[in-house]
């Protein structure tokens, strides 16, 4: 039978175990996946004992404590702290979602926290999106109009308008597309749940004159159709959106025009 | 320093930043043909103009009758007639355009019934010089500086910009006065980057990090800033520090002056709506400042609500739950997420929140960045714009809404001025490698860095000192400790210490490298309120509660060298850039 084994240099060993210096009786184990790609050396985890009576309620929060008081090399995106910019996903208890809103009481027993799954890792729980990125541009997201006025807005009823709510308020944390088993397997060619999300968003923007062009560019076998309706982003997303909603009625426009 | 390797880049122009204003910049300079270079430390949605949430303001009359010279009256009234006339003129005016522009972008606004962008109310924003509640302040729901960063780097790409992205800057270079560019480390792979350019132009942001408690970002660490005293340039106007009214107790997140816009209202523990006391005919509709205020005096006198009697709170379950759901739906996130609450139920509780920086790098309308030296002199190839700008269109108190419109204005001023000034394919001018030695000598040395000193303590000190003696109140006492005070903390980083000693993603040496930005900032920012002996706007002194116009309607300048400062001040502008519109004299400002 065939075997299938990580490469030598990716199997993830035990790290370094950080007891709690603070004598306090209120501790929780926190295990955070660790690589350093100057030191030629493998991933590991590293396990910290965290003082939880004095630390705020959210995974961030935790981790901003660590970095703080216990291990300042530790390395993580972060930046809003509410949930608007998207720096912190990562996957905490084995989902995916943003380290500042994700309550850390809600994590039974040790508490796990690792990159978003199936990014290449640039360091500790920094992982590479630059290819998500890439894909954004190519949907072209800016609006196409052949209005030529240009000192007044183009009217938009409340109506049309309100087709964008649950498109718009997408963040771009990844959070969707890298828990998706698909875009896993062909993340280099389908789009992924975030990217055409932010397809749909102009596609369905009444003020856009090029929803049709729009449509035919992702109707590939692969950008569009690797979706297979596994649903994973929408119950990773962590702003409440609904990116497999939007790929089906992607389908369905064009499955019907 | 030659351990580290540089690879070196010519561009017309550099763009320092990639948030709103840089990326309007960004946009302007790629329409204008201009090469041009667009640095962030973060990706450019991850950028603090996502967290903008109530509006952006222009006369656009869509919601009953504007007129741009009304904004105009606000915006000085409201800067407590500490802004330059010239330039609130040019802001006001072209407000309008910049937010059709927007929307001809993309900018998901939300709508009136007629398919016009929909426009709320907002605090100091008012009708025929002061009269009545004016609706001028565009949203897009509660998301609207989100909306607007998505949009325009969306339009970055349109127009080809060249992103560094997860560069972090470390230091203008500066030739006999002038600025050539700058120098950058690349995060992700560790290597140095030295960027020539005929004009920089900073859109760094604000420095809210020095504060304990803010709204902002944990990445506002006024980095553009700190280039700028570090090159022996002043900073403007740095004690004036917005306090927002309402940001989450304990927490801090930002709840959007549209809450009050859209009706909500301030209680005390007496259930009492205290803001009528305060402000009789604006109510809870005054500036940021009066309300902030406020509520301290509330909270002084024992009228606080919670155990500690500490907050206040921010009621809006009479609004109707439609209104909720459509227009303020990302507070309601944020209250259930930080504060446990059911805003249709159950009211927020809110305290003022250090929120924005009405001070920054001075500069004139066309965002040409200004110095004095015996008069006032642009510095050839230095633009500044944002909130690291002070223009100065916000003077002593910033109104709502009027920050995202000054990063589209002038985002697109710098944009027109860099094309008048830059012939394309100019040659760039040899700069001495002494400038480059300089900078990675710091660089070198805070990574090198093995002292006692962690550089979180260092920075909860300086964050905490500032929150303590630099607050909503202040007074001679308090400053003068926090004079002594801030400078402790500015000494610890002799001993600093890094434990990161690599060059890829070294998030140790980055909060190091922004410690030290910050903490210069923090120095200015005390030494500035020390020396202002009045009361105007943000600065609120109880030992001279009075305005003082005839010895301080003058803008404080900074220079700052280690922890030795030198203040200076200029005259603040007392015309108008055209004769569309009167200036406004100094009245007593009531609401």
């Amino acid at each position: 039978m065939v075997q299938i084994n990580l490469p030598e240099n990716s199997k993830v060993k035990k790290g370094k175990y950080y007891k709690d210096t603070t004598g306090s009786k209120n501790i929780r184990k926190v295990n955070i996946y660790r690589w350093d790609p100057s030191s030629g050396e493998n991933p590991r985890i590293d396990t910290y004992e965290v003082d939880m009576d004095n630390c705020p309620s959210k995974v961030l929060d935790l981790l901003n404590k660590i970095k703080n008081e216990i291990d300042p090399s530790l390395a993580y995106r972060r930046s809003c702290s509410h949930g608007v910019c998207g720096s912190c996903a990562m996957n905490m208890d084995g989902k995916n979602g943003l380290a500042c809103t994700k309550p850390h009481a809600e994590i039974d027993g040790d508490i796990n926290i690792y990159p978003l799954p199936h990014l290449k890792v640039k360091k500790d729980l920094i992982g590479d999106l630059s290819i998500l990125y890439k894909q954004y541009e190519s949907i072209e997201p800016w609006l196409k109009t052949n209005k030529k006025v240009e000192t007044k807005e183009i009217y938009q009823s409340r109506e049309d308008r309100s087709k964008l709510d649950g498109a718009y308020e997408c963040i771009m944390c990844a959070c969707c597309s890298t828990a998706c088993p698909s875009y896993w397997w062909n993340g280099d060619k389908y789009l992924g749940p975030a990217v055409l999300l932010q397809a749909y968003r102009w596609i369905i923007d009444s003020r856009d004159d090029e929803r049709k062009e729009r449509l035919k560019k992702i109707a590939d076998e692969f950008k569009l159709y690797r979706c297979h309706t596994i649903m994973n982003c929408t119950n990773a997303c962590p702003k409440g959106l609904n990116p497999a909603k939007a790929i089906a009625e992607i389908k369905k426009m064009l499955a019907t025009s | 320093m030659s351990s580290y390797k540089i690879i070196d880049h010519e561009y017309d122009v550099v763009v320092l930043g990639a948030g709103g204003s840089g990326l309007r910049a960004a946009v302007g300079l790629s329409e204008a043909g201009l090469k041009t270079a667009c640095i962030s430390k973060v990706f450019p949605t991850r950028s603090h103009t996502s967290a903008a949430q109530g509006g952006i303001s222009a006369a656009l009359g869509n919601m009953g009758e504007d007129d741009w010279r009304w904004h105009m009256y606000d915006t000085v009234k409201g800067a407590d007639w500490l802004g330059d006339q010239d330039c609130i003129e040019y802001l006001c005016k072209e407000a309008p355009r910049a937010v059709i522009e927007l929307e001809r972008y993309g900018v998901p606004f939300s709508r009136t019934e007629d398919g016009k962008i929909y426009q709320r109310p907002f605090g100091g924003m008012t009708k025929n010089y002061g009269n009545e509640t004016v609706q001028r302040t565009c949203a897009a729901a509660d998301r609207t500086g989100h909306a607007i960063l998505h949009t325009l780097y969306g339009q970055a790409l349109k127009h080809n910009t060249e992103f560094f992205i997860e560069y972090f800057a470390l230091d203008l270079l500066m030739k006999d006065g002038a600025c050539k560019g700058l120098i950058a480390w690349n995060l992700d792979d560790g290597t140095i980057h030295r960027f020539r350019s005929h004009i920089t132009i900073i859109a760094t942001g604000g420095y809210g990090k020095i504060y304990y408690s803010s709204t902002s970002s944990h990445t506002c660490t006024g980095d553009g800033n700190a280039m700028i005293l570090r090159a022996g340039l002043p900073l403007q106007d740095m004690e004036f520090v917005q306090f927002h009214p309402t940001g989450i107790y304990g927490h801090g997140t930002l709840i959007s002056e549209g809450v009050r816009g859209e009706g909500g209202y301030l209680v005390n523990s007496k259930g009492e709506r205290f803001m009528e006391r305060y402000a009789p005919k604006a109510k809870d509709l005054a500036s940021r400042d009066v309300v902030s205020r406020s509520i301290a005096i509330e909270i002084n006198e024992g009228r606080g609500v919670g155990k500690e009697q500490d907050h206040v709170h921010l009621h809006l379950s009479h609004l109707d739950p439609k209104v909720i759901e459509e227009r303020l739906p990302g507070i309601s996130e944020s209250s259930r997420l930080f504060a446990n609450v059911d805003v249709t139920k159950e009211p927020i509780p809110v305290v003022p929140t250090v929120h924005y920086n009405m001070g920054g790098i001075p500069t004139n309308y066309k965002a040409e960045v200004m110095t004095v030296n015996g008069s006032e002199k642009t510095v050839p190839g230095l633009m500044a714009i944002g909130e690291a700008a002070c223009v100065s269109v916000h003077g002593a108190n910033r109104l709502g809404s009027n920050s995202l419109i000054d990063l589209v204005v002038f985002g697109r001023a710098a944009a027109k001025r860099a094309a008048e000034l830059i012939k394309p394919g100019t040659p760039h001018e040899e700069i001495s490698e002494s400038e480059t030695e300089k900078c990675l000598e710091r660089f070198d040395k805070l990574r090198n860095a093995n002292g006692e000193n962690k550089t979180a303590d260092l920075r909860l000190a300086m964050q905490k000192t500032m929150q303590l003696k630099c607050a909503v109140f202040r007074t001679d006492k308090t400053l003068k400790e926090g004079i002594n005070d801030i400078r402790k903390s500015f000494d610890g980083m002799e001993s600093i210490s890094v434990k990161d000693k690599s060059l890829i993603y070294n998030t140790d040496l980055v909060e190091t490298l922004e410690f030290d930005n910050l903490i210069r900032q923090a120095i200015i920012t005390m030494d500035s309120a020390y020396q202002r002996k009045e009361s105007r706007g943000a600065h609120a002194r109880d030992d001279f509660p009075k305005r003082d116009d005839e010895k301080f309607m003058k803008h404080t300048l900074s220079w700052c060298n280690g922890k030795e400062t030198k203040i200076d001040y200029r005259p603040v502008h007392k015309t108008t850039l055209t004769s569309d519109v009167q200036y406004f004299p100094p009245q007593e400002r009531v609401y």
